[in-house]
């Protein structure tokens, strides 16, 4: 469990990080996203300790992370930045830092092994690819099998073998009860493993909210449809908690807050030829886009309640933009599983 | 590698195991510490230099000032006043950078390459680690000087017998100098660990030491005569080497007091570097 308390670190006028207050809660994975520079690593800096807070604090586990007597074994972290040496071999930086808590050689060997570094474990980190030294990285961040793990920016650079690999990492991780938390600047990776989000922008929160709430808040998923008579569906699905728009003229319209498999059946009620039905996902790349582009205008909020706007996309015209939305097909499930 | 189950992470009977109690205490920090220092080809290598350094240098002198004696050539005045022990010593000269720059690595090292993140990510508390680094590296570095030192005297002397230098190992003061020598070069290793924590670069480190050790004592000397006798005398250099001079010289300190000085300069870097440390983001 890591809290933050009205969380500030300023560098002389510039603010990186700005009152933030947040909980992550154990057992989930946590997404912390926000655009490059919104203050992700500094926040992740002063939960271990490496940078002091201006203002605020931040606790893991009830406690400073300094004042733990175990800090590794409260949490692990992966840094962005490489915090290895390179004249050093793997095994020996991860002996090193195993002899300061008395962990016994057997763990590092076990990291070694979970890790897949055995045939490299006897190389000196600075001939490291990236990947490698990322799995070297998160190697010490399991050392003292911690509860909470902590990531920032863990597949950055990484080749897609990579990525999978963190990814199936943090599944797993998250399977075994710990609490993950992770930043990155690219909402898709999120989505992929995230259950909780934590959304920062110039060092503000922006929300503090699930996936699913996130895609709701950002107008929800939308039905294309291309029929005959638009203007007669218009009216047919007009009904509270429904969105329609389409440019006139146009045999497109956009409809949210109803299914394609609705849309569908009130048409063929009605003896509305359809020439295209089709569900779009919103994508929460651009929900996310959404949420950060004016970051400096939005003031923080918790929970669900994003920025108080009701109108679904914020302001964009759907017919007139494609971006806030990624084409699937009619009954594509939900995002990855 | 390309497995898509989820991948375990704390390795047979994750569930329901009891949590093995950790604890980070001094000395699992000086343990990690020492582990660190051999774990680099550097330190070996440095410290191979050092002690070469020390010998290679003292034999040198010892062999030069045998073969000026015995050809009566001509020596300066400095020279020709010379005991075993100064001629062997000629070397803590050189060797005193080698261990100082290494001793700055070892901190400052830690910054450059960025690895001070997992070590004050495993100690957050920070300051065991600059005690742990300032110990394993002083003693390191005062073995390394110490045997550098009896070792040049025990060849150097046997090589000016006969002459006016010759010393022998159980005439006075000639123990208490080398070990003098060796504690000099133990604590200047530890002002470099403790300058690489405070300036936190290697290149500033190095600059900083080799200035305090080698130019300071040369811009005194351009001081007026009277201001040299009362300063000259308190710099590092000139103190640190009042610990291993035989013979106690006018206008400079007793070894004794030398030490203390020398002390209380290292005892200033640390404070110095134990201040940045606490107070500064890593």
């Amino acid at each position: 469990m890591i809290e933050a308390h009205q969380l500030t670190k300023r560098y002389g006028e510039k603010t990186a990080v700005d009152r933030l207050d947040f909980t992550v809660k154990p057992g989930s994975v946590t997404g912390f996203l926000g655009p490059n520079g919104a203050g992700k690593s500094t926040t992740m800096r002063m939960i271990v300790g490496l940078d002091a807070p201006t203002d605020g604090s931040v606790s893991v586990n009830g406690r400073r992370y300094a004042q733990h007597s175990a800090p590794l074994q409260e949490v692990g972290a992966l840094l962005e930045a490489k915090s290895i040496h390179p004249g050093r071999t793997a095994f020996n930086h991860l002996m090193a830092q195993a002899h300061t808590h008395g962990i016994p050689r057997r763990r590092v060997d076990e990291v070694i092994e979970l890790t897949g570094l055995q045939s490299v474990a006897r190389k000196r980190a600075g001939a490291f690819s990236l990947g490698m030294g990322q799995r070297l990285g998160i190697a010490a961040a399991l050392l003292g099998d911690p509860a909470t793990i902590m990531l920032d920016e863990p597949v950055n650079g990484l080749d897609p073998e990579g990525v999978r690999w963190i990814r199936n990492l943090l599944v797993g991780l998250a399977a075994e009860g710990r609490t993950v938390f992770v930043s990155s600047h690219l909402m898709s990776e999120m989505a992929l493993v995230a259950d909780h989000l934590i959304v920062v922008g110039r060092g503000r929160l922006l929300a503090d909210t699930t996936v699913e709430e996130l895609v709701r808040q950002s107008g929800g998923d939308t039905v294309k449809v291309a029929s005959s008579d638009p203007g007669r569906l218009r009216e047919l699905l007009a009904a509270p908690g429904v969105g329609i728009t389409g440019r006139s003229g146009s045999e497109e319209l956009l409809v949210t807050g109803v299914t394609a498999r609705e849309i569908g059946l009130k048409a063929a009620e009605h003896g509305i030829a359809l020439f295209e039905l089709s569900s779009r996902q919103v994508s929460l790349e651009e929900a996310f886009m959404e949420l950060t582009r004016d970051a400096v205008e939005y003031h923080g909020t918790t929970g669900p309640g994003l920025t108080g706007t009701t109108d679904p996309l914020a302001g964009a015209d759907p017919a007139t933009t494609s971006g806030p939305l990624t084409t699937t097909g009619p009954d594509t499930p939900g995002r990855a599983a | 590698m390309t497995t898509i189950a989820p991948i375990q992470t704390s390795g047979p009977a994750a569930e329901g195991r009891p949590r093995p109690a950790y604890r980070v205490t001094g000395r699992r920090v000086l343990r990690a510490e020492w582990a660190k220092l051999w774990s680099l080809r550097s330190t070996w290598i440095t410290l191979g230099l050092a002690l070469l350094f020390v010998v290679a240098f003292g034999l040198i002198a010892s062999a030069q000032y045998k073969s000026r004696i015995t050809s009566g050539g001509r020596m300066d005045h400095d020279f020709a006043a010379a005991s075993a022990v100064r001629l062997s010593l000629f070397g803590t000269n050189f060797g005193q950078l080698a261990l100082g720059v290494l001793g700055v690595l070892v901190t400052a090292g830690e910054y450059s390459t960025g690895m001070i993140r997992s070590t004050l990510a495993a100690v957050p508390k920070r300051l065991p680690v600059l005690w742990s680094k300032a110990v394993v590296y002083g003693l390191v570095a005062l073995t390394v000087g110490t045997a550098g030192a009896f070792t040049a005297f025990l060849i150097g002397s046997r090589i000016v017998t006969g002459t006016p230098a010759a010393l022998t190992i159980s005439d006075p003061g000639v123990v208490r100098s080398l070990l003098g020598a060796g504690l000099y070069l133990g604590l200047v290793g530890v002002i470099g660990t403790a300058l690489g924590a405070l300036l936190r670069s290697v290149a500033g480190g190095i600059s900083v030491l080799v200035a305090s050790l080698m130019l300071i004592p040369g811009l005194v000397s351009l001081l007026p005569t009277a201001w040299q006798d009362h300063i000259g005398r308190y710099l590092p250099s000139n103190a640190g080497e009042s610990m291993f001079t035989l013979h106690h010289v006018a206008n400079t300190l007793t070894p004794g007091t030398g030490l203390l000085v020398f002390l209380g300069w290292t005892a200033l870097a640390l404070a110095g570097a134990a201040w940045r440390l606490g107070r500064t983001d890593a």
